[in-house]
C-alpha cells in the first residue's frame, strides 16, 4: 500500500499495482502506478533522472495501458477543467485527475506521450496555485545561477541548449519550471525535452535572469520594459485551463516574476560565443 | 448627452508595471496595456463617478489637455474597453457587486 500526502491529509491507495515509480519534478513527487512492465520500463528510461524513492508522493496516477488503438475521438489535446477536476483527451490517450484528492487515471498505450502530457498539465496547475510558472523555454545553470531562454518554436531554444558549455548544466531545452521562493524564483530541471530529445539535469538554482530569444547577426543583450517582458512571458507560459481564477493567478505570477527577475532580450548568432554573454 | 458611468469588470486581472496598467481578460486571456491617461481613467472607474467627472477631476488635473477633446477621447476609450468586456458602462451608477477587478501595483 502507498500513502500519498497532499498537504491536508494522507490518502491511502489501497489496491496494489505491480509497478510504481515516483517522479519528482520541481520538488513535487508524483507517483505513477501501472500493471504493465513494458510501460514501467518506458517510465524508467524517460524519467530515470527524476525518480525519487525517498520523498512521499503528493499526487498519484494509475495508468491503464491498453493496445494502441484510437482511445478518444479528439485529434488535438483537449483539456477541460472545472471544479478542480481536469480531463485530458487526445486520440491516443484519455486522462482525468482531481486536484483536491490528488489522484488521477490515464488510459493510454505503452508510450510516454499520455503520461508526459498529464504531468505537464498537472504541474502547470499545481504551480499556478503557488505563484510559479511552466514556461516554453530552455534553461541552464551556470556558476550556481539559473538562466531561462524563452521563445516560440524555431527561435533557437534547442540550438542554444546544444551549445551549452561544459561548465553549465542544462535544465531543459523545452519546458522550464519556475517556482516562487520567498521574494525570488528557483528554476528546476525537467524531463520535458524538445528537439534535443534529452531530459534536463535534475538540479535547481536561483533564477538570475530571463532572456527573450531572437536570432540576429550579432550577439547582444538589450533591456526590456516590464510591460513587454510580462507580455512576452505570458505568450510563452504553458497553461491549459480556462478557469478565470487560475488565469488571473497566472497573469499575476507573470507580472510578479518580471518585477523581481531581470528580463532581457538576447539576440544571438547560433554558435558557442553566445554563452560568453551568459555569466 | 446622458452621463456615462464606468466600472472595472470583475472578470479581469490588472497590474501596474512601471506605471503602465496591464489588464488580462480572465475569460479569453486577451491582454491590454493602457497608457498613462487610460490608466488614470481605469483607476477611477469605481462605478459611482461619471466619466465626465473623471475627465474633469483626474485627467484634467494630471495632464495638459483640452477637456472637451479629452472627454471625447475618453468616451471612445471606454467604449472600446467595454466592447472587450474589460469595463462595464451604464447611464447610471453601477453597483460594485457586479464589477471591480482585483488590482495590484
Amino acid at each position: 500500500m502507498t500513502t500519498v500526502r497532499n498537504g491536508r491529509d494522507e490518502i491511502e491507495m489501497t489496491e496494489s499495482l505491480a509497478h510504481e515509480i515516483n517522479i519528482d519534478i520541481g520538488g513535487v513527487p508524483i507517483l505513477v502506478r501501472t500493471e504493465s512492465r513494458e510501460f514501467y520500463q518506458i517510465l524508467q528510461n524517460r524519467y530515470g533522472r527524476f525518480v525519487n524513492t525517498a520523498a512521499p508522493p503528493v499526487f498519484a496516477f494509475d495508468v491503464d495501458v491498453v493496445p494502441l488503438d484510437k482511445i478518444t475521438e479528439e485529434e488535438v489535446l483537449r483539456v477541460r477543467f472545472a471544479g478542480g477536476r481536469c480531463v485530458l483527451e487526445r486520440g491516443d490517450f484519455y486522462a482525468e485527475f482531481d486536484l483536491a484528492s490528488c489522484r488521477g487515471m490515464i488510459r493510454q498505450a505503452a508510450n510516454p506521450y499520455g503520461i508526459d502530457a498529464a504531468l505537464r498539465v498537472v504541474h502547470s496547475l499545481l504551480l499556478a496555485q503557488q505563484g510559479g510558472l511552466l514556461v516554453h523555454a530552455a534553461s541552464a545553470v551556470r556558476n550556481g545561477r539559473a538562466f531561462v531562454f524563452a521563445g516560440v518554436s524555431g527561435v533557437g531554444k534547442t540550438t542554444l541548449a546544444r551549445l551549452t558549455p561544459p561548465d553549465a548544466a542544462l535544465l531543459t531545452d523545452e519546458i522550464s519550471y519556475l517556482r516562487r521562493s520567498g521574494d525570488a524564483y528557483v528554476a528546476y530541471g525537467t524531463p520535458f525535452a524538445g528537439e534535443l530529445g534529452e531530459p534536463g539535469e535534475n538540479v535547481r538554482a536561483p533564477l538570475a535572469a530571463l532572456y527573450l530569444l531572437a536570432q540576429g547577426s550579432e550577439n547582444k543583450i538589450e533591456p526590456v520594459e516590464q510591460e513587454q517582458a510580462a507580455r512576452s512571458l505570458l505568450e510563452n507560459v504553458l497553461f491549459f485551463a480556462d478557469d478565470p481564477e487560475l488565469v488571473a493567478r497566472v497573469f499575476d505570477s507573470a507580472c510578479e516574476l518580471v518585477k523581481r527577475v531581470p528580463v532581457r532580450r538576447l539576440t544571438f548568432v547560433p554558435d558557442y560565443r553566445v554563452w560568453e554573454l551568459i555569466v | 448627452m446622458n452621463p456615462v458611468y464606468i466600472a472595472r469588470s470583475k472578470d479581469v486581472a490588472a497590474r501596474s508595471l512601471e506605471g503602465e496598467m496591464m489588464i488580462m481578460s480572465a475569460h479569453n486571456s486577451t491582454l491590454f496595456s493602457l497608457n498613462d491617461v487610460g490608466t488614470v481613467i481605469w483607476e477611477a472607474a469605481d462605478g459611482q463617478t461619471s466619466l465626465e467627472e473623471i475627465v474633469e477631476r483626474k485627467v484634467g488635473a494630471e495632464f495638459d489637455v483640452e477637456l472637451g477633446e479629452a472627454l471625447k477621447d475618453a468616451e471612445n476609450f471606454v467604449r472600446e474597453l467595454a466592447a472587450h468586456g474589460i469595463l462595464l458602462l451604464a447611464d447610471q451608477p453601477i453597483a460594485l457587486s457586479s464589477a471591480t477587478s482585483k488590482e495590484h501595483s
